[in-house]
């Protein structure tokens, strides 16, 4: 009875578990038999790198967003990773306690603000100084990139922080013993120790950027062309599955799933990436 | 030119130092001044009555209450499912190909962006199930979107109760689920309560998940069937039509104090969660 009972349990939680599992499927197999036929009917070549996107007239081509989606992350990155990893260095090195208590919470919060919010103090703030000081529309990729770019940073952050403490001591005290200052340490050993953390903590953080839409829709100008420059507006493919989902129907509303499908490629391949590296480096 | 190692030193910790001060900047300025702009709008009228003419005027009283529906369903039905896995995944089982298959399918759900749910919760449970836009859709989606966080703060909690527990549980002539039942849970309830606070705290904030599910009605929820608009998703509306900054503020500071209230609650049972492990 006992043994039954023991391994019923063991069975109800072992059905439990593969929830995660299902779930991932149901979503995969949802959003491809909803996205995939227009796609085939399009032609895949014409749908990832057709130029016209005209729900009305039977046009949908996505390669102005997919170079609007890939701008605004790499825009992200590029502001947002160094200062992000100057933070996790002064977190995991730098920072007396007190500070590392109050900043610790700080980046939480940051992280759990809602995307909206960054967006509308973009609108308010970053999209009329760009237009003021720097030119153009201020609704840009490089006001999205940069209101992405803080965003980011509590993921990478927090990941390549933890990489770093998670480094054995002996490294540390080790460099530090054979005369390297500090900073020598941190950037000759330390970083590079921690480097395969730190890579993973961007690739989640490069994810984190093509998947959001809310808080980029109120700030990128949502233009379908292909920018010339930083300074001009873009539509990426998150922000055209939530700009026209609200009244999309019948094909339309089918090419959305279509542009849902390739960015669920492309963050499947990212994840997978991220996963990898992480094992690899946990298998070492 | 090469500086020497420790001209590099001084330059290098004021460039760290910078960047962490910088980011505490960000997040005071997006904080301040929000919260400035709306705080003076939250009063009891606009907590107590009903958005009027799209939420020019009136309250904001039906989207609280739907962002209360919303994220207590996603909670309801995330949370037995993700302490489910984790006991599995800690517990019952050793590592192996089940269990990596689980993990992987974990991790994937967690980076997927909350418009795909969104495009998902629409196309399953408003159309195929016949759901509708409806609070029961849109907690649904909510539901799988913090599954893995649910799972990771559960398994971490499980991790950090000593193993000794189990050898009393099991000398005792205790079976698995009994030791687990009586021994294991209760000393990782608070980490389990934590990932619970995390998730709420995103099912609050989330917008593009919500919006295509639940739809965005504006009149007061009925049961569970019902259209309901969230207070992210108000916020969302209300600031990008121009509709009315005033109730925009006011929406995004009560917001922000309520994320920030369960930032506080969590760091509270993190630190006693802390505090009782040594």
């Amino acid at each position: 009875m006992k043994n039954m009972k023991e391994k019923l349990s063991g069975r109800i939680f072992l059905a439990v578990a593969l929830s995660t599992l299902s779930a991932l499927a149901v979503i995969t197999v949802f959003i491809f038999i909803k996205g995939l036929p227009i796609i085939g009917k399009v032609g895949v070549l014409d749908f990832v790198f057709g130029m016209k996107w005209a729900p009305s007239e039977g046009a949908f081509g996505i390669f102005p967003m997919i170079v609007g989606s890939v701008a605004v992350t790499l825009g992200a990155v590029i502001i947002g990773v160094p200062v992000a990893l100057c933070c996790s260095v002064f977190l995991a090195e730098f920072a007396p306690v007190w500070m590392r208590n109050l900043f610790r919470p700080a980046i939480q919060l940051l992280a759990g603000i809602p995307s909206v919010v960054y967006g509308f103090w973009g609108v308010i703030f970053i999209v009329p100084f760009i237009r003021d000081y720097l030119g153009g529309p201020g609704l840009s990729i490089l006001a999205g990139s940069v209101i992405l770019a803080i965003m980011i940073l509590p993921t990478i952050i927090s990941i390549s922080e933890v990489s770093i403490l998670a480094l054995p001591r002996y490294y540390k005290e080790g460099a530090l013993a054979l005369g390297l200052t500090h900073w020598q340490t941190i950037r000759s050993l330390l970083v590079p120790a921690a480097k395969s953390g730190i890579v993973a903590a961007v690739i989640l953080g490069i994810g984190r950027a093509i998947g959001e839409t809310m808080a980029v829709i109120m700030v990128l100008g949502n233009a379908v062309a292909l920018p010339e420059s930083i300074l001009d507006p873009v539509r990426t493919l998150t922000t055209n599955i939530g700009i026209e989902m609200g009244y999309a129907s019948g094909e339309h509303q089918e090419a959305l799933f279509a542009t849902g499908v390739v960015l669920f490629i492309i963050i499947m391949i990212l994840n997978a990436t991220a996963q990898y590296i992480v094992r690899r480096k946990r298998a070492r | 030119m090469r500086l020497d190692s420790k001209t590099a030193e001084k330059f290098a910790k004021a460039i760290i130092w910078s960047a962490a001060l910088l980011v505490i900047a960000v997040l005071l300025a997006v904080i301040i001044y929000i919260l400035a702009k709306g705080v003076p709008e939250i009063s009891w009228d606009f907590l107590s009555q009903i958005p009027r003419s799209m939420g020019r005027s009136g309250g904001i009283s039906s989207t609280i209450i739907g962002t209360l529906l919303v994220t207590l369903v996603a909670v309801a039905v995330a949370t037995p499912f993700g302490i489910g896995t984790a006991f599995y995944l800690t517990e019952y089982t050793r590592e192996g190909k089940i269990t990596r298959v689980i993990r992987f399918s974990a991790e994937s759900l967690a980076g997927i962006p909350s418009i795909v749910y969104g495009l998902f919760g629409f196309i399953f449970f408003v159309i195929y199930l016949k759901l509708g836009w409806s609070i029961l859709s849109g907690g649904l989606t909510l539901a799988i979107m913090i599954l893995p966080t649910i799972i990771r703060t559960t398994e971490e909690a499980i991790l950090a109760v000593p193993y000794m527990y189990r050898e009393v549980g099991f000398s005792l002539g205790g079976t698995r689920w009994q030791t687990i039942t009586r021994a294991v849970f209760p000393s990782a309830l608070p980490g389990i309560a934590n990932g619970i606070i995390l998730s709420i705290g995103r099912c609050v904030a989330e917008t593009a998940a919500v919006i295509l599910t639940a739809g965005s009605a504006l009149q007061m929820p009925e049961s569970l069937f019902s259209p309901a608009r969230t207070m992210a998703v108000h916020f969302y509306i209300l600031a990008r039509e121009g509709i009315s900054m005033e109730n925009a503020f006011g929406t995004a500071a009560l917001l922000i104090i309520l994320i920030f209230i369960i930032n506080v609650v969590f760091n509270m049972l993190v630190n006693r969660f802390v505090a009782k492990g040594r």
